[in-house]
Order: structure tokens, then sequence, then C-alpha cells
């Protein structure tokens, strides 16, 4: 750590960690409910347990985005955060704002929540992923407004890199669609139409400059790689992600109301997607063949391979499985659906906010790298989380194509409700998978306890000693 | 690809002017659809008649999406209900959110939300309002 202010990503890393274990914990609930519809209800509905899942997700990568930008934005411009005392202020209040939310959403109903917190005034509840009551998006503008006064005013004092300033462009994009979920018109067209520009548009499009601007700072560090080559790469990734990704919308717009054409411009541009992915795979794999020193945080190392291999399984190639119209005509709305969400949000998010914070977390704590016990069980829950998520997105895919076939495609279409049962066996190896997946996290936590011991340096390649 | 002539400052450059170029072309094609979207939205009957949006905030705050798809978008654990009022008609929507829950062993549960009998008719009136937008023939069938 090169700067004290710096230190203020911690707690940002240690509340992503608790709500991500919420995410998996109410994920794992909702994959019995599957299977056994009345396992804890009433007290816990499918739809709140849905909500707590997806909810804490949400926070949890907002939480990791920011706690990588709070380290990332110093270091690359040299010099200390502009106001860390606001950054720390700034993380109570979206913690204390998350709990409750997530409070409300287990404790009362949620009619009543939304008549409790004035829904009425400014409805915006009720939308998926949007279901945060409207006084808690208004604290999450407020939030990232201060994150993004702190983050601009050090930016803009200090060193501007390619990496910082394409990072400052994913926040400032994230927080400004963001505001989109305030758009809530009558007309469901309309609705869903802008409704998209908050959820798409952040995914596949700023979200992926987040990734991008994290990894190749990982990337520069673990490797020691020119940061001229590793500019040009992110300049040419994010290109390739906002001229596939914005028009790419489109397939979104096939079944909502919209005019027909957009089957065609969404077939095509998101049928390129998979394209920037699979770059940052090349990117990760490139730099790290030609890396210049052996970073003894091999765990790092790993991670920033896996979410580019995993970003493109589940956002590219899981992404183009079903986005042309043809094919999403059967496949829209069903389980195809989450098996291509898990594995993407997995691969590209997830796993980038834990490459970030297994290099930065032994930096926070005074050493270069953790000792090899701790990144031997840190691997361990790198391995057993991909793999098992992995699992969990070809069960869903089973799943998802005998629901089409056996509701939309035979000639006796049965109802939704008897096709469920039909898919119990799949729904059941799913749950396992997600049970593998809770011990992986697990292992992946429990390696924070075990960081202290004799942590190595770094050690140059001996061609580079000898150049 | 990375050869030297390709500096950081022309990748820099093709980026923003690819992005905004992209930006202004979905933002072209988004007013070109709010004039197409007239014909398609069945707005007629959600301005001829108040309760579909009454309706519509009866749907959003008993967080419906929690479990079912609207035309295909939400969660994927209950039937779709873009096209429910052509599947089952009117009287059997109300009657069967009054029943819930089932409470049969092991079926998933659906709440009971207390909904007067005006919120009742408001949800099937933005039901029937969601049966009539254009989706270009999407679902496949009536089951969804």
């Amino acid at each position: 750590m090169k700067y004290q202010s710096q230190a203020v990503a911690k707690p940002y890393f240690v509340a992503a960690i608790a709500l991500f274990v919420a995410q998996v914990l109410f994920g794992l609930i909702m994959g019995i409910q599957y299977v056994v519809g009345d396992f804890l209800f009433p007290a816990i509905p499918f739809n709140v347990a849905r909500m707590v899942h997806t909810n804490a997700l949400i926070v949890w990568l907002l939480m990791g985005f920011m706690g990588a930008a709070y380290y990332l934005v110093p270091e690359e411009a040299e010099r200390e955060l502009h106001a860390p005392k606001l950054a720390i202020a700034t993380f109570w209040i979206f913690l204390v704002a998350a709990a409750l939310t997530v409070l409300g959403y287990l404790l009362v109903p949620y009619a009543k929540l939304a008549e409790m917190t004035g829904n009425d005034v400014l409805p915006t509840m009720g939308r998926e992923f949007l279901e945060q009551p409207t006084i808690t998006k208004i604290g999450i503008v407020l939030v990232a407004l201060s994150f993004l006064y702190n983050l601009s005013m050090t930016f803009l004092k200090g060193r501007k890199t390619a990496i910082s300033s394409v990072l400052l462009l994913g926040l400032w994009g994230l927080a400004i669609f963001f505001l989109f979920s305030f758009v809530n018109p009558d007309n469901l067209v309309r609705d869903k139409f802008y409704w998209w520009w908050v959820v798409h548009l952040w995914v596949e499009g700023v979200w992926e400059l987040i990734m991008g601007a994290i990894l190749a700072f990982v990337l520069i560090k673990v490797t020691g790689v020119d940061r001229e080559v590793i500019d040009k790469w992110l300049y040419v990734i994010i290109t390739l992600t906002l001229v596939t990704g914005i028009i790419g919308t489109g397939h979104h717009y096939y079944w909502i109301g919209t005019p027909g054409y957009w089957q065609v411009w969404g077939s095509v541009f998101s049928a390129l997607e998979p394209i920037p992915f699979f770059a940052m795979t090349l990117f990760a794999f490139n730099m790290v063949n030609r890396r210049r020193r052996n970073h003894p945080n091999r765990a790092a190392t790993l991670w920033a391979l896996g979410t580019g291999v995993m970003a493109f399984l589940g956002a590219g190639v899981w992404g183009f499985l079903h986005t042309l119209s043809p094919v999403n005509y059967y496949t829209h709305g069903t389980q195809i659906t989450p098996s291509h969400g898990h594995l993407a949000f997995y691969g590209a998010y997830a796993m980038v906010v834990l490459t970030m914070i297994s290099y930065v977390w032994p930096k926070l704590n005074g050493r270069e790298a953790n000792g090899n016990r701790s990144q031997v069980l840190e691997m361990w829950g790198f391995w057993v989380m991909t793999i098992s998520m992995t699992f969990i997105a070809l069960f869903l895919t089973a799943a998802g194509i005998l629901q089409v076939w056996l509701q939309r495609m035979g000639a006796n279409p049965l109802p939704f409700m008897e096709v469920q049962e039909q898919l119990a066996l799949f729904y059941w190896l799913r749950v396992i998978a997600g049970v593998a997946f809770f011990a992986g996290l697990l292992a992946y936590i429990t390696s924070f306890f075990k960081g202290v011991e004799g942590s190595p340096e770094y050690r140059p390649l001996a061609q580079e000693a000898s150049a | 690809m990375m050869s030297s002539t390709f500096s950081t400052t022309t990748a820099r450059n093709i980026f923003y002017g690819g992005a905004l170029f992209s930006f202004l072309l979905f933002l072209a094609l988004t007013f070109h659809t709010e004039s197409a979207l007239p014909q398609r939205d069945a707005r007629a009957l959600l301005e001829a008649n108040p309760q579909v949006a009454v309706g519509k905030r009866v749907w959003e705050e008993n967080n419906c999406i929690g479990c079912h798809t609207l035309l295909g978008e939400g969660a994927y654990f209950a039937p779709e209900l873009g096209n429910v009022y052509k599947r089952r008609g009117p009287e059997f929507i109300k009657a069967w959110i009054k029943a819930q829950p089932t409470g049969t062993p092991g079926r998933r549960q659906m709440p009971q939300f207390n909904l007067t009998e005006e919120e009742l008719d408001a949800l099937v009136e933005f039901l029937r309002y969601a049966s009539e937008i254009d989706t270009n023939g999407w679902p496949p069938n009536i089951e969804g």
C-alpha cells in the first residue's frame, strides 16, 4: 500500500464478502423452494428470498467496485485520496441503508414496505432488481455522488492514466444509468424499455469498463508488463464492448411490445458481444505469458485468468446461446435465462471483484502476498466455487431445454407448473451444486484467517534479472 | 494487432468515437421506437381506463415479478402472466388470488396479499391491458 488513504478499501471489501455470504444463503433457500415448494413458507416467500438474493448481489458488487476504486485511483493518481473520511462515512451510510432495506424485505410485507416508504409519491418499487424503496434509491444516488466526487477530485489532481480514466468513465456511467430506475411510466412497454437502460447498460455496458480497468490494473501489478501494451488492449476491449453492447440492448426488445426491427439489430450486435469477452480472455493469458516477474501472489493471478475465461463462457458463450431472436422466441423467460445469468455474473463481476480483493487484501495488511497455506486454501475456494457455478449453469441449461420442449415445442404443450415438476431432477442437482459452491465460499473465507504466516516477496524472472 | 504504429492515443480515440457513435445510433433507434409504439403498446386501453395504472401499482407493490414473468421478464418460479388474461379469464384470476395459499404440502406457495375487490379488479384490468400488447407473436403458445 503506497498511500495511507487506500486503506478505506478495507471495510468495503469486508462488507462485500459478508453480503456475498448472505446472497449465497438466500440462493440456497430459493434452490430448495424450487423443489420443496413450501420450504420456509410463509416466513420467507420465494419473492422475498429472491429480492435478498439479487439485491445482495448488486450491493456486494457495488461495494467491491467501490473498494477497488478507492484503492486503485489513489495509486494511479500517485496521491492520497481527496477525502478519506468522506469515503468511510459513505461506507457506513451505504451499509446501514442496505441493511435496513434487507430488514424491510424480511420483516414486513412488501406492500407495507411500499406504504411505509411513500412509494405512492414517486413509485419506483416492484420491478425486477429495482425493488428497493424509493428512499433507498435516492440514498444510493447520494452515496454514488459522494463516491464519484471523492474519486474524481483525486483523479483530477493527480496523474491521469488510461486505467483510472476508464474506471471513472465506467463508474460515472453506472451512476448516470441508475437514474433511469426513477423512470417508471404507467405504459408497461415504455417501463420495460427504459428499465433495460439500467440493467443492460450496466452489465453489458459500463460495468465492463469497470471490469476491464480492474483487470488491467491487477495484470500490470502481477505481470510487470509495460503499461503501454496493457492500455492499448484495454481501449480495444472496451471499444468492442460498447460498439457491440449498446445496440446489443436490442436483444431485450424482441417480445416486450417494441418494433420488430429490434430482432435484426439485437441479434446482429449481441451476437458480436462475445468478442470483447474473448479479447479479455486473450488479454489476461497474453499478459501472464509475457510477464516480467513471478508475482508471489499466485492466487491473484489465478483469479485474473479465471475471470477472463469464465466471463467469456458465462457472458459470451451462454449469452450467445439464446441471443438470436429465433432461438430466444423459445427460450425467453425460461431456465435458460438464469443459467446464463448465474455464470455471467459470477464469471465477470463476482470474479473480477474477488481478483481485486485477492491482490489488494495482502497489501492492505502490509505484505506483498499471503503465505502459502492461505493461497492454497484460496485457490481451493477458486476451483470449488468456479466448478460448482459451472455445474449450476449446466443443470439449469438442461432444465431450460427440457422446459422449452415440454412447454413450448412439443405437440401437446404442458402448463407451466406441470413442466416444473418434470424438471425436479435438475433442480435437485442444482441444489447440490449450490451447496458445493457454499463450501467453496467457506474455504475462500477461511483463507483470510491464514494469511499472516510466511508472506513471500517479489521474484524477478531469471531472464529479467540477467537482462 | 499491437504494432508500434497503433498508438494508445489512436486506440483511445477509436474508443471515444465508437462509443459516441453507438450511443447516438441507439438514441436514434429509441426515438424511432417511441414514434412506433402507439400502434403496438395498447395505450388506448391505458388512456381510456384509469384502473390500468392502478392495477400496475398493485402489481408492483406486491412484487409479483419476484415469482412470475411478465412478457417473459421477471422470476421463473411461477407462470407467465402477460397472457394470463387470455389463458384463464378475469374471474379465474380473482378467485385464484383470493384462494391463496393453497397449503398443498410440498407445492410452491403463493402468499395471501389481502387485496380489496377494487385492487383485484384493477389488477385484472392491468393484466388485460398487458395481454393486448403486440409482442411479435410471443409467447409461442397459450401456456406462456
